[in-house]
């Protein structure tokens, strides 16, 4: 499967090679499609193909690492 | 030949341009895409004259609405009321102000009438025979109701503990409801993956680009209705912030088309402090969105990473407008305000734009002597639970003219 999500990273996690970690963690393709750095935060548009299982660990793994990741469309639950 | 005079689908980051299909998102950086149009072609064509011959729906304009021919759902949506606000000019101390009255948008009473006619009608022209969203309120609503007079099958995704009310607002149309248990982020993701694994048309994601082109009709109805002419300043409620961009869209396209002159409106947005991202990036001069995990009563407005956050924010600092955000209880305080004074009974959105209206006047970014537009997007029959406690409770006496009598004597009637 391929998933494509947008990984928001705080003050905290900014600094952090996390997604060189995740690429070793998980047998996972990571690639970067877009990306926004700045001190306070950042913002990384992420394809990341591999098996099924192996992709949700791989998300979940990250949320773990404190990064906030959503689908490319963002928020899909409107009022 | 097609009548329909969109060019393209256009990526808003790298320009990148896609035929007109159901997609939502450029393949090469991942930005979100809009609907171009071939504006030279309308130029000369497209004529006041010629759109008030139409009938009073949001139609009139669709030539700049992204369908191929004449819609096949909500024919008779749009062209709300644009309400003079008399009383709140006094006790604002403003010398003109407006109300686009979308609380009363047929056939749900919110604005997103508007955005699914578009979506619905645009799924139909691509052959689409099931619809779907993900909502907790307004949009699930309008998709039930408006697939449900067009004989399309819908699916609506929603929380599964969502409020019973919210639930029969969709319901009642008959749609097939999927309640989801789990983390806000969890139920997000879910749907994300249901809308691409499914052919269906789900609202706001393949059929995206197009759907949110029906919120430029609030923009066209309001300068139509001020006498071809755009506000001096337009406040809006922001969830994704992709209404904020598309009023502006709808005034910058009028005036490329001659059909009003630049106003130099500034647009303005207006949140909840408990889901502020937008409003917070404006304040702090930055354009990139913190994702928040959204706190308050404005649930229609409660969208914690808002995909056109970054868009809104541009549109506010270069049209000169400014952003705000208010707290729960002005949001109740300015819901009492807006329906004692003007007899309009908001949703929690409409106190949210009220509110931060009148703070925005209050602390001087919003002059007091020039033209200004609310948008009101929703019924406050929907958020009743917001306000029951803030209104005058009935009086119970026995069926007796004596009992009236002492009661109005304290009211002071004569």
């Amino acid at each position: 499967m391929k998933q494509r999500v947008y990984l928001s990273f705080s003050e905290k996690t900014v600094r952090e090679p996390l997604i060189w970690k995740l690429g070793h963690e998980f047998d996972v393709v990571t690639n970067i499609r877009t990306a926004e750095v700045r001190e306070h935060m950042g913002l990384v548009g992420l394809e990341i193909e591999g098996k099924t299982e192996v992709v949700e660990a791989a998300v979940k793994w990250l949320e773990d690492q404190g990064v906030h990741v959503d689908p490319i469309e963002q928020n899909i639950i409107e009022g | 030949m097609s009548k329909s005079y969109v060019r393209a689908l256009k990526c808003r980051e790298c320009g990148q341009e896609y035929p007109i299909e159901p997609t939502h998102v450029c393949e090469f950086c991942f930005g979100p895409l809009e609907v171009a149009y071939d504006y030279d072609r309308l130029k000369g064509k497209f004529t006041r004259e010629l759109i008030e011959s139409r009938p009073q729906t949001m139609w009139r304009y669709k030539e700049l609405l992204p369908i191929d021919g004449e819609p096949t759902v909500g024919v008779q949506n749009g062209y709300t009321p644009l309400v003079r606000a008399r009383n709140l000019e006094k006790y604002l101390g403003v010398s003109e102000l407006y109300i686009k009255n979308d609380s009363v948008c047929y056939p749900t009473l919110s604005f997103k009438d508007r955005v699914v006619s578009v979506a619905l009608s645009k799924a139909v022209e691509f052959g689409f025979t099931t619809v779907a969203c993900a909502s907790t309120g307004n949009l699930a609503g309008s998709v039930a109701a408006n697939a449900a007079a067009a004989g399309l099958e819908s699916y609506v995704f929603i929380p599964h503990d969502l409020e019973q009310g919210k639930v029969l607002g969709a319901g009642i149309f008959g749609t097939k409801i999927i309640g989801i248990r789990g983390k806000y982020d969890d139920v997000n993701r879910l749907c994300s993956e249901v809308a691409g694994k499914y052919g269906w048309a789900f609202v706001n994601v393949n059929v995206r680009p197009f759907y949110a082109e029906g919120s430029k009709s609030l923009g066209y109805e309001v300068m139509e209705q001020l006498g071809w002419k755009a506000p001096k300043h337009i406040v809006v409620p922001m969830a994704s912030g992709s209404l904020c961009t598309k009023v502006d869209k709808s005034i910058k396209e009028f005036i490329k088309l001659g059909l009003i002159e630049d106003n130099g409106t500034a647009v303005y947005g207006a949140q909840a402090t408990g889901c502020s991202p937008i409003s917070k990036s404006v304040k702090e001069g930055t354009d990139l969105i913190h994702p928040v995990i959204a706190d308050t009563i404005a649930k229609s407005l409660a969208i914690g990473n808002p995909a056109d956050g970054y868009y809104a924010n541009r549109v506010i600092h270069e049209s000169g407008g400014w952003a705000e955000d208010i707290s729960d209880q002005e949001v109740v305080d300015a819901m009492k305000l807006l329906a004692e004074k003007e007899g309009i009974f908001a949703e929690t959105a409409g106190g949210v734009t009220l509110g931060c209206a009148q703070k925005m006047i209050e602390s001087g970014r919003l002059p007091r002597d020039e033209s200004i537009v609310l948008c009101i997007t929703g019924n406050g029959l929907k958020t009743q639970e917001a306000v029951l406690n803030a209104y005058a409770k009935p009086r119970i006496i026995d069926a007796s003219l004596k009992e009236f009598d002492l009661l109005a004597q304290a009211d002071g009637v004569k």
